[in-house]
C-alpha cells in the first residue's frame, strides 16, 4: 500500500523515538513523556510494516495482535509492584521465543536464494539469533521461577559445572560449523535443532547456578540478551530498525549488569559462573562461627519514641520490605514523622531487592515522594549526622565487614554505612544471615537495636505508637 | 504483686526509686504500686501526682514494708530497714556488696531475694538497666554545673564592648560515662575542653564530642582497658608520666574534673596537693571520685574546700543534687529490670537464675549469698581491639598493565578487518548501524537515573519486541506452517509490547514529588 521508502523513513522515525524514550528516563519528569515516545515509535513501526510489507492474512494478524495486546494489558494491570522482577523476567522469555521462531521461519523460507559468503554470513546470523533467543528464553523462565519462588532461590551447583558450560559452548560452535556446511548443501535443520536444545540447556544451567542475591544481575543480563537477540534477528532480516533497537536494549542491559556488579564489587564473570550465596564457602562459615557478642532487642513502642525524638531519620529498605509488603506502612510512618518536622530520607543501595531500581518502584507505589529517596553515593557521607537509621529487611547491603574484613565473601562491596549514625534499628524476622551467608557485625554494634518480627506487623505497631 | 517504694532515709538523699510516669508503666506489667507519703517530695514528685498515676500512698514506712512484695529503693538499706525485710520479699536497690559485707550478711540471713542495681552486668543487653551509667551521666553533667557555680567567669569566650573574655579551659580526667557527660556539658557551655584517659580506645569518643584528647609521651603501648570496659591499674612509669602531664596542664586550665575510678580499689591520686596549688587563682577542681577517697589529695569528701584560691568540690551526692532527673532515670532502669523479671507481664516476678542479667544482679536468695556472680561471658566493649584491619579498598585502582587491553583491542581490530575483507557491502552497512547504535545506547543509558532502572528494564523490554517486525514480514507467507508460527509470534510479542509499555506507564505514574 505504501512504498519501501516510506517504510524506511517510518523506521528511522521509530528509531529516533526509541532513543528519545530511553533518554527521557534520565529523570522522573521527562520519563512519562519518554514512555509515550516509545509507544508512538512502536505504533509507527507496526503500522508502517503492516501497510508496507504485509500483503495478506490481515485477519489473523489483527486477531493475534488483539489477543496478545489484551493479555499484556491485563498482566500489566494485575501485577503487584513487588512482583515486577518476575514480570520482567517472563516478558524477556517472550522476546527469546520470538527470536527463535522468527529465526526458524526465516531459515525454512524457500524464497531466499543466497550464495557464497552472503549465504554463510546469513546462516551465521540466523544461527546466532536462534542461539541467543533460546538462551534468553530458558534463562528467563528459570529466573522467573526463582523470583516467584516456584524454584528454590539457592544456587544449584553441579559438579564440574564450568567444564559443562565449556562443553556446551564448544558443542554450539561445532554444530554451528556443521550447520553452515549443511546449509550450503541445502540441509541444516538437524544441527540447528540440536543447537537449540543445547542453548536451552545452557540457559537453564546458567541461571540455576546463580543465587537469589545475584538476581538483579541476572535480570539485567537477560534484558541485555533479549536486545542482542533482536539485533541478530535484524541482521538476519537485513532490517536496520531491529538492529538499532536491539543494540540499544542490549547495551542498556549490559550497562545495568555492570552497575549491579560494581555495586557488589564482583566480576561479571564471577556472577555468571554462579555459586554465590552457597553458605558453604569456608570464609563465610568461619566468620559466622565467631562469637560476636549480643544483640540488643527493642520494642515497637521504644522505636516509635526514638523516631519521634530524632531530627534526621534514614530508612534503608531491602528485599525484606518487599516480601512483607511493608512499603505502605513505611510511607505512613514517613508522613507522620515529616509532619512532626523530622527529616526522613531513604537510602537505596543499587542491589537492594531483586531487580535494578526495585526499591524505588515500591516506594513510589506507596507514594513516597522521590525527592527524599536517595542513592547510596548521595547519602553515605551523611550518616554521622543521622539520629536513627531504620534498616528494613536488608542485610548484606549494610554489612560493615564488607569494608573491614578482607576475607569476607562480600569484601570491598560498597555498603550503606548506617553504623556511623547514632542509632540503627534493624527490622528482621530472625538472626538468619543474608543471601551471601555472611554474619553481619552490624547487629552486634553497641548502637544497633534489633526489632524482631514481621516487618509489616512491627511497623504497624510503631505507627500506632507514633 | 505489690511494689512498695519507701522514702529514702539516708541523710541528704533526695532521689526516689519510682516516678509517676514509671508507675503507669509498672501497672502495665501487672503490678500494684504503693509509695510512702512524701517519698517524692525532694525530687519534686508530689503524693498527688503518684495518686493520679494510680498509685497508693501509704503514710507510715513500717506499713509500706509490711504490705509490699517487692521493695524498690535507691540507697542501700540502713540496718533498721534491713531488719524489716521478710523472706518472701524482694528488695532492689543500690547495695555495694563489696564495700558492705555486714549488710550483705544481714540481708542474706533474712532469706529475702535482694538485687543490687550496682551489680547489673556490663553486657549490651543489660544497658537499659544499667543504673550506674545513668547516675554517672548525671554526675558528669552536675559536676560542670557545680564548677560553673564556683568559677567566677564565663565558660564561653566573648568579645564585648567592655573587652575580650577568654573561654574557660576545662580538663576532664577519665572519659567514662561521667567524663563524657562532663565533656558534653562543658563543651555546650562554650569552654575549651581537653580530656585524658588511660584507655586509648576512648580517644575516638572524646574526639567525637569535639574535645581534645591529650596523648602521653610514653614509649610502651600500655593499654589501660581492664575487664568490663573499666580502667585498670597502670604501671609506675605510666603513672609518673601521667602525673607530669597533669602538673603541666594544671597551670594552664581553669577547671579540672576528675572521674578516674578503678573498680574495687581506692581512687588513684592523680592531682597532688602541689599540682592543685599551682593552679590559677579562682580555679575549680571537681572530684567525682570523692566517695572512693578522691583523685585529688586536697579533696574533702562531701565538702567544698578552698585552698590557696583554688576551690575543690568533693560532693559525693551529685546525682541526688539533680534529684528529679536522676529519680526518673533510675526508676526507668528499675522498670527495665522488672520487665525482664516478669516475662508473663502478669505482675509476678520470676527470678530466673539462668538469665545473665538477673543472675548477675541477684546478691542473695533463699538465705544464700549469690555474690559475686560468675564472670559475665562478654564485656560491653569488644574484649580486645583486634589489630585494626586495613580497610578494604572498594576497588584496586592500581596502574593497570596496558598489555591486556592492547592485545584485546588488537585481536578485535584484526577480527573486524578480517570481517571487512570477506563480508559483502550490505552486511557492512548494517554492521556500521549496529556499532553506532551500541554507542548511542551506551551514551543514553548512563544518563538514566538509578531510581528509574526498573522502568528502564520494562521499557527496553517493550521496545525489544520490535522483533515483531520479523514476524510481520513472514506472516504473509503462502506456507501455512510459516504463517501460523508467525501469527503466534506476533501474538506473544504483542503481549510484550502492550504489557511492557503499560507497566512502565503504571510505574512512572507512581513517581511523584
Amino acid at each position: 500500500m505504501i512504498n519501501a521508502g516510506i517504510v524506511t523513513v517510518s523506521y528511522i522515525i521509530a528509531t529516533i523515538l526509541f532513543i528519545l524514550a530511553l533518554g527521557g528516563l534520565s529523570n522522573q519528569e521527562t520519563a512519562r513523556r519518554g514512555n509515550w515516545y516509545g509507544i508512538i515509535g512502536m505504533a509507527i513501526a507496526l503500522i508502517a510494516t503492516i501497510l508496507g510489507v504485509v500483503t495478506r492474512n490481515y485477519t489473523i494478524l489483527l486477531v493475534a495482535l488483539l489477543i496478545g495486546g489484551s493479555i499484556g494489558l491485563l498482566l500489566a494491570k494485575r501485577v503487584q509492584m513487588t512482583q515486577m522482577p518476575e514480570l520482567v523476567a517472563i516478558l524477556h522469555s517472550l522476546v527469546g521465543v520470538a527470536a527463535v521462531a522468527v529465526g526458524y521461519v526465516n531459515f525454512m523460507d524457500p524464497t531466499e536464494h543466497l550464495v557464497g559468503v552472503e549465504l554463510t554470513i546469513h546462516d551465521i546470523e540466523t544461527y546466532l539469533g536462534i542461539l541467543i533467543g533460546a538462551v534468553t528464553f530458558s534463562g528467563s523462565v528459570i529466573a522467573f521461577g526463582k523470583l516467584s519462588g516456584r524454584i528454590s532461590g539457592n544456587p544449584m551447583i553441579l559438579p564440574a559445572r564450568h567444564w559443562l558450560n565449556l562443553a556446551l559452548l564448544l558443542g554450539a560452535i561445532w554444530f554451528g560449523r556443521e550447520f553452515v556446511m549443511q546449509s550450503a548443501a541445502g540441509g541444516g535443520m538437524q544441527p540447528l535443532i540440536i543447537m537449540t536444545v543445547i542453548a536451552l540447556l545452557f540457559g537453564i544451567h546458567m541461571v540455576m547456578a546463580i543465587g537469589g542475591a545475584d538476581m538483579p544481575v541476572v535480570v539485567s543480563m537477560l534484558n541485555s540478551y533479549s536486545g542482542w537477540a533482536a539485533s541478530a534477528t535484524g541482521f538476519m532480516l537485513g532490517n536496520d530498525l531491529l538492529i538499532v533497537t536491539g543494540a540499544l536494549v542490549g547495551s542498556s542491559g549490559a550497562i545495568l549488569s555492570y552497575i549491579m556488579c560494581r555495586a557488589m564489587n564482583r566480576k561479571f564473570l564471577a556472577v555468571i559462573a554462579g555459586g554465590f550465596g552457597t553458605g558453604g564457602g569456608s570464609p563465610a562459615a568461619a566468620g559466622g562461627g565467631e562469637d560476636q557478642g549480643e544483640v540488643v532487642p527493642i520494642e515497637p513502642l521504644e522505636t516509635a519514641e526514638l523516631l519521634a525524638n530524632a531530627k534526621e531519620v534514614m530508612i534503608i529498605p531491602g528485599y525484606g520490605m518487599a516480601v512483607a509488603q511493608a512499603q505502605h506502612t513505611v510511607f505512613e510512618i514517613t508522613r507522620t514523622l515529616r509532619e512532626k518536622g523530622v527529616n526522613v530520607r531513604f537510602g537505596i543501595h543499587p542491589v537492594a531487592g531483586r531487580m535494578p531500581g526495585h526499591m524505588n518502584v515500591l516506594l513510589a507505589e506507596a507514594k513516597v515522594p522521590y525527592d527524599i529517596v536517595f542513592e547510596m553515593d548521595e547519602i553515605n557521607e551523611d550518616f554521622p549526622k543521622v539520629d536513627v537509621s531504620v534498616v528494613i529487611g536488608a542485610n548484606d547491603i549494610v554489612n560493615p565487614s564488607a569494608l573491614t574484613d578482607p576475607n569476607s565473601p562480600i569484601a570491598g562491596m560498597p555498603v550503606l554505612e548506617c553504623w556511623k549514625g547514632k542509632v540503627s534499628i534493624v527490622l528482621k524476622r530472625s538472626m538468619a544471615t543474608g543471601y551471601a551467608g555472611v554474619q553481619n557485625p552490624l547487629f552486634f554494634e553497641d548502637n544497633t537495636r534489633m526489632l524482631f518480627g514481621d516487618a509489616k506487623a512491627t511497623l504497624d505497631e510503631v505507627l500506632k505508637n507514633l | 504483686m505489690r511494689i512498695g517504694v519507701p522514702k529514702e532515709i539516708y541523710d541528704g538523699e533526695c532521689r526516689v526509686a519510682t516516678t509517676p510516669d514509671v508507675v503507669t508503666q509498672l501497672k502495665k506489667l501487672g503490678f500494684d504500686v504503693a509509695v510512702e507519703s512524701g517519698a517524692g517530695d525532694k525530687s519534686s514528685y508530689s503524693d498527688d501526682a503518684y495518686r493520679e498515676a494510680g498509685c497508693e500512698v501509704i503514710d507510715s514506712a513500717s506499713d509500706l514494708w509490711k504490705k509490699s512484695d517487692i521493695v524498690l529503693k535507691v540507697r542501700a538499706p540502713e540496718s533498721e530497714e534491713a531488719a524489716r525485710l521478710r523472706s518472701d520479699q524482694t528488695l532492689i536497690s543500690f547495695l555495694w556488696p563489696a564495700q558492705n559485707p555486714e549488710l550483705l550478711k544481714q540481708l542474706t540471713d533474712t532469706g529475702a531475694t535482694v538485687m543490687a542495681m550496682d551489680s547489673v552486668p556490663r553486657i549490651s543487653r543489660a544497658q537499659k538497666a544499667d543504673a550506674l551509667s545513668s547516675m554517672a551521666n548525671i554526675a558528669g553533667y552536675r559536676a560542670v554545673v557545680e564548677a560553673a557555680q564556683h568559677f567566677g567567669r564565663f565558660f564561653t569566650g566573648q568579645i564585648t564592648a567592655a573587652g575580650k573574655v577568654p573561654p574557660a579551659k576545662v580538663l576532664v580526667i577519665g572519659a567514662g560515662v561521667a567524663g563524657l557527660a562532663a565533656i558534653g556539658a562543658a563543651k555546650s557551655m562554650g569552654a575549651i575542653v581537653r580530656s585524658f584517659d588511660t584507655r586509648p580506645e576512648v580517644k575516638e569518643q572524646v574526639e567525637s564530642m569535639d574535645a581534645e584528647f591529650l596523648m602521653l609521651d610514653f614509649e610502651d603501648d600500655e593499654d589501660g582497658a581492664g575487664e568490663g570496659g573499666y580502667a585498670k591499674v597502670m604501671s609506675e612509669e605510666f603513672i609518673k608520666a601521667e602525673m607530669e602531664l597533669f602538673a603541666k596542664q594544671a597551670k594552664d586550665v581553669d577547671i579540672i574534673i576528675t572521674t578516674a575510678l578503678i573498680p574495687g580499689r581506692p581512687a588513684p591520686k592523680l592531682i597532688t596537693a602541689e599540682t592543685a596549688r599551682s593552679m590559677k587563682n579562682g580555679s575549680v577542681i571537681v572530684d567525682l571520685a570523692a566517695e572512693q577517697g578522691g583523685n585529688c589529695e586536697l579533696t574533702v569528701p562531701g565538702e567544698v574546700a578552698h585552698v590557696d584560691g583554688v576551690t575543690i568540690i568533693g560532693y559525693t551526692d551529685l546525682p541526688s543534687r539533680l534529684a528529679a532527673q536522676s529519680s526518673q532515670l533510675y526508676a526507668t532502669n528499675l522498670r527495665h529490670l522488672l520487665t525482664d523479671l516478669t516475662p508473663e507481664k502478669d505482675g509476678n516476678i520470676v527470678v530466673d537464675m539462668e538469665d545473665e542479667i538477673i543472675r548477675g544482679t541477684t546478691v542473695c536468695k533463699d538465705g544464700e549469698t549469690t555474690w559475686p556472680p560468675p564472670a559475665p561471658k562478654l564485656s560491653a566493649a569488644p574484649p580486645k581491639a583486634k589489630p585494626a584491619p586495613a580497610p578494604v579498598a572498594a576497588k584496586e585502582e592500581g596502574p593497570r598493565s596496558f598489555v591486556g587491553p592492547a592485545i584485546g583491542m588488537a585481536v578485535a581490530g584484526l577480527a573486524l578487518l578480517g570481517l571487512g575483507a570477506v563480508a559483502p557491502p550490505s552486511f557492512m552497512a548494517h554492521f556500521t548501524v549496529f556499532v553506532l547504535a551500541c554507542f548511542v545506547g551506551y551514551m543514553v543509558i548512563w544518563n538514566v537515573s538509578a531510581a528509574l532502572h526498573t522502568p528502564l528494564m520494562s521499557v527496553t523490554n517493550a521496545i525489544s519486541s520490535i522483533i515483531v517486525i520479523g514476524a510481520l514480514m513472514q506472516i504473509s507467507s503462502s506456507n501455512s506452517l510459516t504463517m501460523w508460527i508467525a501469527a503466534v509470534t506476533v501474538g506473544i510479542t504483542s503481549i510484550n509490547i502492550a504489557g511492557g509499555f503499560a507497566v512502565t506507564r503504571r510505574m512512572l505514574e507512581m513517581f511523584r514529588k
